[in-house]
């Protein structure tokens, strides 16, 4: 049912996920504002200060440091991000349909773990190591119960490719009688793109963690990066739990954009509200309660199907 | 298929240098991890080019993957379980059997 | 299609030797990875999509465990001095080199059955059909042989068993950890 678009696809695709991980980041900045009784107009422009700031900013080395790794950290999580969003169809067209498309979805995203943990051994720094380790304990976690939902979906589609789980949702979306899958795979794309109330891998007690000895094009591509593996996650859980494109009035396409947006204002704004939760905190909650959970979700869904 | 098999025996060499040479036991797992990838890629090639309609090339391949979890698994264990024992990690030392 | 089979060939043995060459243990579990890549990206090209993404998916999971590791026991982590840490190197060498003589030979000179068989459009679909059909045998035994790794893993690496959690005669309403976990247990 999903086209598969001309080569030029990619580039609207990466179009796409530049400017919706743009918003994010403005509307991060409000929030923060807001909380902070700063006015709000200058806090809306403060990523393209940001990007220019970065931009011009000296690149910083540091004694010893594994180049090759370390400089090519913050690409392959960028590449990563992209490669991830290859499978999401936007509206009826997708850039690959793949026939494996919920597994090359998780690939992908377990390409940022290589290249978090990349990011904090490259520097041959203390912080930036202790956050790649905090980033994948964090892995370690949340990745379970998220294949899980994952599996949930496809057992509710009945097929791996990502054009039939939007087919299958025309009845009832997926969110409906999965909402458990649903919430575990949100929590999951805060995890995986170590947004807050994950972000203890580049938290403030850290001096910024994997982050911390990033200055100018790397901190950039880095930070671009951690937004694009969001928006990506995101607008993954459009096909797989809202139904695509579906909708009454709008385009396809139009539809799928409104409902990523909306799917990232609310991760945005819970994460505001939430502090960092610690990771062995996370891991023994993510192991006794949400693997459980998904498993009976998973029991009720093939339960339902069969 | 000749170049399938050619990679895999390639890969398969390798590991078995890095298995035979290395003293440190996570190269020898190393190794070993290389030598269940040549299983995998001759795997895959026969499946595709001997009977593709069976099952059975997948089903190995799916076994092999599952061999190749376990043996980091507990070769990692093991390599604790030494290490704590008695603060190295080269093979050459944890001889006792050997008598 | 050739090109890119051949490409990825050379790649992955060019990564796998390049494991045991470099200092660095970091850089030799991430040459590990881009040879398991490039192998799985020829299985790709076999039309098994799914055990390639699968093989890309697990591979670059267990890499990343295996370099926190790696980087715990090997005493030369970021290559700072040149290492070689070998033994027995000349013989390794012969006995790995006869046997690709051995294996490539065979390859190039025995006559493999070609099959005009058709091949399967889904071989997902098969290989699902087959695990949870004839081939169930092979699911539950590779499922109790999973469990029977985690536990024995768990056992071998544990620092500290039920006495020192909960006092010798397991009688401590919490375990005495060191760091709580998030239950409050």
């Amino acid at each position: 049912m999903a086209e598969t678009t001309a080569w030029w696809g990619a580039l609207v695709l990466l179009a796409v996920l530049l400017v919706l991980a743009f918003a994010v980041a403005a509307f991060d900045a409000v929030l923060a504002a807001r909380a902070a009784g700063r006015p709000t107009r200058t806090a809306a422009v403060e990523p393209v200060r940001t990007v220019a700031g970065l931009l011009v900013q000296q690149r910083r080395r540091t004694v010893a440091a594994d180049s090759l790794l370390w400089r090519s950290a913050g690409l392959v999580l960028l590449v990563a991000g992209v490669l991830a969003s290859a499978v999401t169809p936007l509206g009826r067209w997708a850039v690959s349909d793949l026939d494996v498309g919920i597994v090359w979805f998780n690939a992908m995203e377990i390409v940022a773990w290589a290249a978090v943990w990349l990011a904090g051994w490259g520097p041959n720094a203390a912080f930036s190591l202790v956050g790649g380790y905090r980033f994948v304990a964090q892995g370690l976690a949340y990745e379970l119960p998220h294949m899980f939902a994952l599996t949930t979906v496809a057992i509710g589609a009945g097929s791996l490719r990502v054009a039939d789980v939007v087919a299958a949702q025309q009845g009832l979306w997926f969110v409906v009688w999965m909402p458990v899958a649903f919430v575990v795979y949100l929590v999951s794309v805060l995890a995986m793109s170590f947004t807050r109330p994950f972000d203890q891998a580049t938290g403030s007690d850290l001096a910024g963690g994997t982050a911390s000895e990033l200055s100018g094009v790397d901190r950039l591509v880095h930070q671009a990066g951690q937004k694009v593996l969001l928006v990506s996650g995101a607008a993954m859980a459009v096909p797989l739990f809202l139904g695509g494109g579906a909708g009454p009035l709008l385009p396809d396409w139009l539809w799928s954009v409104v409902k990523t947006a909306a799917v990232l204002a609310v991760l945005t704004y819970a994460g505001r509200r939430t502090p960092t939760i610690r990771m062995d905190r996370f891991m023994e909650v993510a192991w006794m309660v949400l693997i459980p959970a998904t498993l009976l979700q998973a029991l009720f869904v093939s339960i339902v199907v069969i | 298929m000749t170049g399938y098999l050619l990679l895999a025996s390639a890969l398969f060499s390798v590991g078995l240098f890095g298995a035979l040479s290395q003293q440190s036991i996570v190269m020898i797992m190393m190794g070993l991890e290389l030598m269940i990838n040549a299983v995998i890629v001759g795997g895959a090639a026969f499946w595709y080019y001997t009977a593709p309609e069976r099952p059975d090339g997948q089903v190995v391949i799916v076994v092999a993957i599952t061999a190749m979890a376990v043996e980091m698994a507990a070769g990692f264990a093991v390599t604790t379980a030494i290490f704590r024992a008695r603060d190295v990690d080269m093979t050459d030392l944890a001889a006792d059997l050997k008598d | 299609m050739d090109v890119v089979f051949w490409g990825c060939a050379v790649g992955a043995v060019a990564s796998g030797i390049a494991v045991f060459r470099v200092d660095s243990m970091a850089r030799a579990t991430f040459a590990l990875l881009a040879s398991f890549v490039f192998a799985a990206v020829t299985v790709l090209l076999v039309d098994l999509t799914y055990l390639g993404v699968l093989v890309i998916l697990m591979m670059i999971m267990e890499m990343v465990i295996m370099v926190v590791f790696m980087l715990m026991y090997m005493m030369n982590p970021a290559g700072l001095m040149p290492m070689s840490m070998l033994h027995n190197k000349k013989g390794a060498l012969v006995i790995s080199g006869a046997t690709f003589a051995v294996l490539a030979t065979g390859s190039i000179l025995v006559d493999w059955p070609t099959t005009n068989a058709r091949r399967p459009e889904d071989p997902t679909m098969a290989l699902g059909e087959a695990l949870m059909g004839p081939k169930m045998l092979t699911m539950v035994v590779l499922g109790l042989a999973l469990f029977a790794t985690i536990i024995a893993t768990v056992v071998l690496a544990t620092h500290r068993g039920r006495y020192d959690r909960y006092g010798d005669r397991l009688d401590r309403k919490r375990p005495d950890d060191p760091v709580r976990g998030g239950l409050g247990r």
